[in-house]
């Protein structure tokens, strides 16, 4: 390679982190500010542009009129994402080992369409389903529940764990099946003390989708949930509708999004090793 | 009769079904259905609700916006995605802060970046048109101008998806065969040569499969907009979903939501097919 194309190189590699970082550290920066330096024009570094004060973060860890409290909200986000990844991830699991090693049938219905069937969910705009999802939570009596948004959100990332987990089964041999029914295993304990600890990797990438469009979905915690139950998307959409200062929101902004940010480091890990290409085809 | 194998599918085959097939079918019922703010409940009057979609030029044009926000926004995440994951292929140096820090992005919640976003673009208190100032350009109306706020669209999606791009495309780097480019090396090829030749043909596939996936999901975009622009100014951002939205969650009016959604469900479909199929054709050459 030559040095033109290497110095090319190297300037997008600068240029692209700083456009990743940029928001991060301009929140970071903003979250430790006081009103003087915000409405004075943009300022960047603390002691030297301003006076830093922890305003910003102490406000999310105190009630009443100066503070918005954001512990409540992290629970039950974690709580609605958490449940709805690990009941997605056993039951797309469970359906993606059935549609990888036995063949289904039910009048022209095969195999092959069912898959299609889980994946083509993911086309569906959730607009489509919000209004009718409003009314049978309304039905059910769970709207503004946990519970609520979690079937919701089954419904949401069971497409993800079918879709990955199928990729990877196909990627098992039948032989190891085989063996462990020979060893006279049924085909269900095959499946749970063969080919499941097998799976790991897997389940890791699965899961990890399944946490991340779970963890960020904004719009049916918006349509489906009030005030009993309050995902962090949604209180940092109405806290930004209201007069909320720019430090609050931004410390605000930081603790939602940090969780996910470490899942980066995991995901890379699989990535270069290889593993992800065969879920993610 | 049950055996075993149905052990497998079917808890995850009636849960989808029960939670998507039912309102799904609800809505159709309800497009047919004058439900509105004065008059809720299912009654029927026929296909009056579909007309009124056809004639609805604010739906149509936000339809044409979307195509077009979609399509530049999945053509730069694929363009720059590829560039980057080229760029940290091979060994260079803190490669592996630099593949954790491209996919931060991707992790972190649209609405909730959108929130920074919006300070960032801030006319008179935001950071970009402070540092634009330095070099005597500006202030740019970034939100509060029509081609401002789309380029401000523009660029969120871009920094948020371009990471999924990145990840799917390296991940394929990561797995290609070598002996193509030791073909290629033998042939004396030089990297621009052996990148049309080898590394594009041999990623088709999986640029197809990456194009496609993102198109879905970007045909979907609200949650952005509606932090960011509110579909503004006037309805310059304004995309289908939202502008279902407004109509069915905003406004109330269900029945004709309903209808805009299906008819909104079906074009996603069919364009979305022909678009898979075109990409086929031209990057493999051969159809399915």
């Amino acid at each position: 390679m030559n040095k033109f194309y290497h110095t090319l190189k190297t300037l997008f590699l600068l240029g692209w982190s700083i456009f990743v970082v940029f928001p991060f550290l301009w929140a970071l920066s903003t979250s430790f500010k006081d009103a003087n330096a915000i409405t004075s024009g943009a300022t960047y570094i603390p002691w030297v542009d301003f006076e830093p004060s922890t305003q910003g973060w102490t406000s999310l860890f105190t009630n009443g009129s100066q503070g918005i409290n954001i512990v409540g909200p992290f629970i039950d986000s974690a709580a609605v994402t958490l449940i709805a990844s690990l009941v997605s991830l056993i039951l797309g699991t469970l359906a993606a080992y059935g549609l990888s090693r036995f063949e289904y049938r039910l009048g022209f219905v095969k195999n092959a369409d069912i898959t299609f069937f889980f994946i083509s969910q993911r086309i569906m705009p959730p607009i489509v389903l919000a209004i009718p999802f409003f009314l049978m939570l309304k039905e059910l009596g769970a709207l503004d529940t946990i519970f609520g948004l979690v079937l919701v959100y089954v419904a949401l990332l069971l497409p993800i764990a079918v879709w990955v987990m199928t990729d990877f089964f196909a990627g098992i041999p039948k032989e190891l099946d085989e063996m462990a029914m020979t060893d006279g295993c049924s085909p269900i304990g095959a499946f749970f003390r063969v080919i499941l600890p097998n799976s790991v990797p897997g389940l890791v990438v699965a899961g990890m989708f399944c946490l991340i469009f779970g963890w960020n979905d904004f719009f049916f915690a918006f349509t489906l949930t009030f005030t009993e139950t309050q995902l962090l998307p949604v209180s940092i959409v109405s806290l930004n509708s209201s007069v909320t200062p720019w430090w609050s929101l931004s410390a605000f902004a930081l603790i939602s999004v940090a969780p996910l940010a470490l899942v980066a480091i995991v995901v890379e890990r699989y990535m270069s090793r290889g593993t992800m290409s065969g879920a993610i085809r | 009769m049950l055996s075993s194998k149905h052990f497998f599918l079917l808890p995850a085959l009636l849960t989808l079904v029960a939670i998507i097939l039912f309102p799904l079918l609800f809505t159709v019922r309800v497009s047919f259905s004058s439900w509105d703010v004065f008059q809720s409940g299912l009654d029927f009057i026929g296909g009056r609700n579909y007309v009124r979609v056809f004639e609805d030029d604010r739906f149509w044009q936000s339809l044409q916006r979307l195509s077009l926000l979609s399509i530049m926004s999945v053509s730069l995440q694929y363009t720059l995605g590829f560039a980057l994951a080229l760029a940290v292929w091979k060994q260079v140096r803190g490669g592996r802060l630099l593949r954790v820090l491209f996919l931060i992005p991707m992790m972190t919640t649209p609405v909730v970046m959108s929130v920074i976003w919006r300070t960032v673009f801030h006319e008179s208190l935001g950071p970009v048109n402070d540092i634009l100032s330095a070099f005597g350009v500006g202030p740019v109306p970034w939100l509060s101008s029509a081609t401002g706020a789309f380029i401000s669209v523009l660029i969120v999606e871009v920094w948020q998806w371009t990471p999924f791009m990145f990840l799917l495309l390296l991940a394929g780097l990561v797995s290609l065969p070598k002996e193509p480019y030791l073909a290629a090396a033998i042939d004396g090829a030089g990297t621009w040569r052996t990148f049309w030749q080898v590394t594009f043909p041999l990623m088709a596939p999986i640029t197809i499969g990456a194009l496609i996936i993102r198109l879905i999901e970007a045909s979907k975009i609200m949650d952005t907009v509606y932090v960011l622009t509110s579909g503004g100014p006037g309805t310059a951002t304004e995309t289908s979903s939202y502008y279902i939205y407004i109509r069915g969650l905003r406004d109330f009016q269900i029945g004709y939501s309903a209808a805009l959604s299906l008819v909104y469900l079906v074009i996603m479909i069919i364009s979305l097919t022909i678009i898979a199929k075109l990409l086929l054709r031209t990057l493999v050459g051969k159809d399915e």
